[in-house]
């Protein structure tokens, strides 16, 4: 693909892009707005990501890329080979041979390592944006550290549910300053945010955004302390490798609603069955 | 036993195929041209320049035949070929008052010096269908008037309508941005707010037709109203200027086709200001006569802070509307959904379980 340069971008984007994310670096959680470009892949399918990864991704590194958890899926697959057309790098679907992963919905079970980059895909950065849907606004409440509209709308979903109805996409506090959203992760992924080894960048392309937590920066997702954080539980085990420690994907495998538990995971349960055998 | 869905890749290289094929339709029809397209689709070729943001017939044609017809996809496939292009330099601003008319109307006065001219348009044929068409045949020569422009012959300039206004202080005096500074660029620079007018109107230009055909539209039946004129409407050809830094002086580097609209709005004055007319402006790529007017419909109701007025409307609405018109955005966002979803799905699963379990725990009232 000799006609476009390393990684699609030309070097000046890239360039660009790398500003912002030291930027981000520099404040982290704090959503840095950028020149996003138009990619050849639709807006809302990863164009943050893309860029992040384009702009961090070096001939020496290991890509690899997840969609749910799994390397698989459509779109994953779509975003590696995007990648492996436009700069050639050894992609990977094992977690710690990766030097680079790009991600959408989920954080790796494999536990990250320091050196390791991580981006995630955001769709929408704004975590007060079903709060406050104007832009300005919410740029001004960041600024002066309004969180209180936050804060309310979880104590309302305790005295109405009895918990915090929110399953994914669990809102943050980054380094004691940002409220950040942690892209539609589920909750049970917030834990892996905190004091992560590993850098963490979000790039949301249609938004224009990109946000980092870097490695050991603590991570705290909001809650009370009468009320603290929990994360889902299955009472069974993954159908297929056993693990009682992963996020688990609902199957149904036939006609009157019988249900298989199968890990999201798709590289850890594969290595934990060969582990088995 | 279940199997992890493998072969995506595959499965990607197959639909692939199989669009390949069902783009080329049936093998005994022959296949349709660049020039075809380009000559005899030729508005739905200047839609896809104007969203696509890019002025290239040729390539517009193409990304017509590999989209299908579908001009959304073909926009897409033109903005991200767009990203790719070095930028050489900017162009003098285009002087549409020197433009070679091929349409030109007035709503706002019955005569205009220059005249009206009709032109090329739709209006006041009869939408019946002409059976005649679906046979090939040649459409016979219109007739050409005696002294009408050449395109290389000489210009004589056409003075815009709304300029006379102008000259009477009748209507809002535009000012140009102080100094030399660069105009802000949309495609370089996210947007922040409040957008300068060149923004809104770079974002507007760019913007879905049918998105700000509606919202024109609500401004005329009350949301936001602010009582249009088409003061003028023109379509023609227009020099591009260029400084070469080598050169020092303005050089032609070819023509394009543009339409061009200016509303004149009413506007009753406010504490400072007396009574005079407002502005609504928009200029499109090609023949883009609806799109122009609800440009310009759009950009006026846009204005409403600058005139004081209180914005309460969509159409008023800064965030509202530059957020939502680009239809490459939103067409990619409304159609991410067809992503699996699954993890954020089984959350919501253990969570409606767990709340509605609870709902049965608790005693009934």
């Amino acid at each position: 693909m000799s006609a476009y340069n390393f990684a699609y971008l030309d070097e000046q984007t890239k360039r660009m892009i790398r500003r912002s994310i030291l930027k981000a670096v520099a404040i982290p959680g704090y959503q840095v707005p950028f020149g996003s470009r138009e990619m050849p892949l639709s807006y809302g399918w990863g164009t943050g990501g893309v860029q992040v990864t384009a702009g961090v991704i070096g001939p020496d590194d290991v890509l690899k890329v997840i969609d749910q958890g799994a390397d698989d899926t459509t779109n994953a697959v779509s975003i590696r080979r995007f990648f492996a057309r436009m700069t050639g790098v050894k992609t990977t679907t094992r977690t710690e041979d990766a030097t680079l992963i790009q991600t959408r919905h989920r954080i790796p079970e494999t536990p990250l390592r320091a050196g390791q980059i991580v981006v995630f895909q955001v769709p929408i950065p704004e975590p007060l944006r079903w709060l406050e849907p104007r832009e300005a606004e919410t740029r001004k409440m960041h600024a002066l550290e309004e969180y209180g509209v936050m804060h309310v709308r979880l104590y309302e979903d305790i005295t109405q549910h009895g918990r915090v109805a929110t399953a994914y996409d669990y809102p943050v506090r980054v380094n004691g300053r940002y409220i950040m959203r942690p892209s539609p992760i589920p909750k049970f992924d917030n834990p892996k945010l905190d004091r992560s080894p590993a850098l963490l960048l979000f790039g949301a392309g249609r938004e224009k955004r990109i946000y980092a937590v870097p490695p050991w920066t603590p991570v705290k997702s909001l809650d009370f302390e009468d009320h603290p954080f929990t994360i889902e539980k299955w009472d069974q085990p993954c159908g297929v490798c056993g693990s009682r420690d992963s996020f688990l994907d609902e199957v149904i495998v036939d006609d009157k609603g019988g249900r298989l538990l199968v890990c999201s995971d798709t590289d850890y349960c594969e290595r934990r069955r060969e582990d088995q055998r | 036993m279940y199997v992890a869905v493998k072969g995506g890749e595959q499965a990607i290289g197959n639909a692939h195929s199989l669009l390949a094929e069902a783009r080329r339709g049936d093998p005994e029809t022959p296949e349709i041209s660049l020039a075809q397209i380009d000559g005899q689709l030729a508005l739905a070729v200047d839609r896809v320049m104007c969203e696509g943001s890019l002025h290239d017939r040729e390539l517009a044609s193409l990304a017509i035949k590999q989209a299908r017809g579908d001009l959304f996809e073909a926009i897409f496939l033109l903005r991200a070929y767009r990203t790719t292009l070095p930028r050489f330099g900017t162009t003098e601003p285009l002087d549409t008052a020197s433009m070679t008319i091929r349409r030109r109307i007035s709503a706002t006065f019955k005569d205009v010096p220059g005249g009206q001219i009709l032109g090329p348009t739709f209006d006041y044929t009869h939408r019946l269908l002409d059976f005649d068409l679906a046979e090939s045949g040649g459409a016979p020569a219109a007739p050409v008037a005696e002294g009408a422009p050449q395109m290389d012959g000489p210009v004589a300039s056409m003075p815009r309508v709304v300029d006379l206004l102008d000259r009477e202080g009748l209507i809002q005096v535009e000012e140009p941005d102080p100094g030399t500074a660069p105009v802000d660029d949309l495609t370089r620079e996210p947007l922040r707010f409040p957008a300068s007018r060149a923004l809104r109107l770079q974002n507007l230009a760019r913007g879905d037709e049918g998105f700000l055909l509606s919202l024109g539209y609500s401004t005329q039946r009350g949301y936001g109203r602010n009582h249009p004129f088409a003061g003028e409407i023109r379509l023609g050809e227009v020099d591009v200027e260029m400084v070469p830094a080598e050169l020092g002086f303005p050089i032609a580097i070819g023509a394009i086709t543009v339409t061009e609209c200016e509303m004149v709005n009413q506007f009753r004055g406010s504490a400072t200001v007396p009574a005079q007319f407002t502005r609504g402006y928009g200029l499109a790529f090609g023949e883009a006569e609806r799109k122009a007017m609800v440009m310009a419909l759009v950009d006026r109701a846009l204005r409403c802070r600058e005139l004081g007025e209180e914005p309460g409307s969509p159409a008023q609405d800064e965030e509202f509307v530059l957020y939502h018109s680009d239809n490459v955005e939103a067409s990619g966002f409304v159609q991410h959904l067809k992503l699996p979803h699954y993890v954020d799905f089984q959350s919501e699963l253990v969570l409606v379980r767990t709340l509605r379990a609870q709902a049965d725990a608790a005693p009934h009232e």
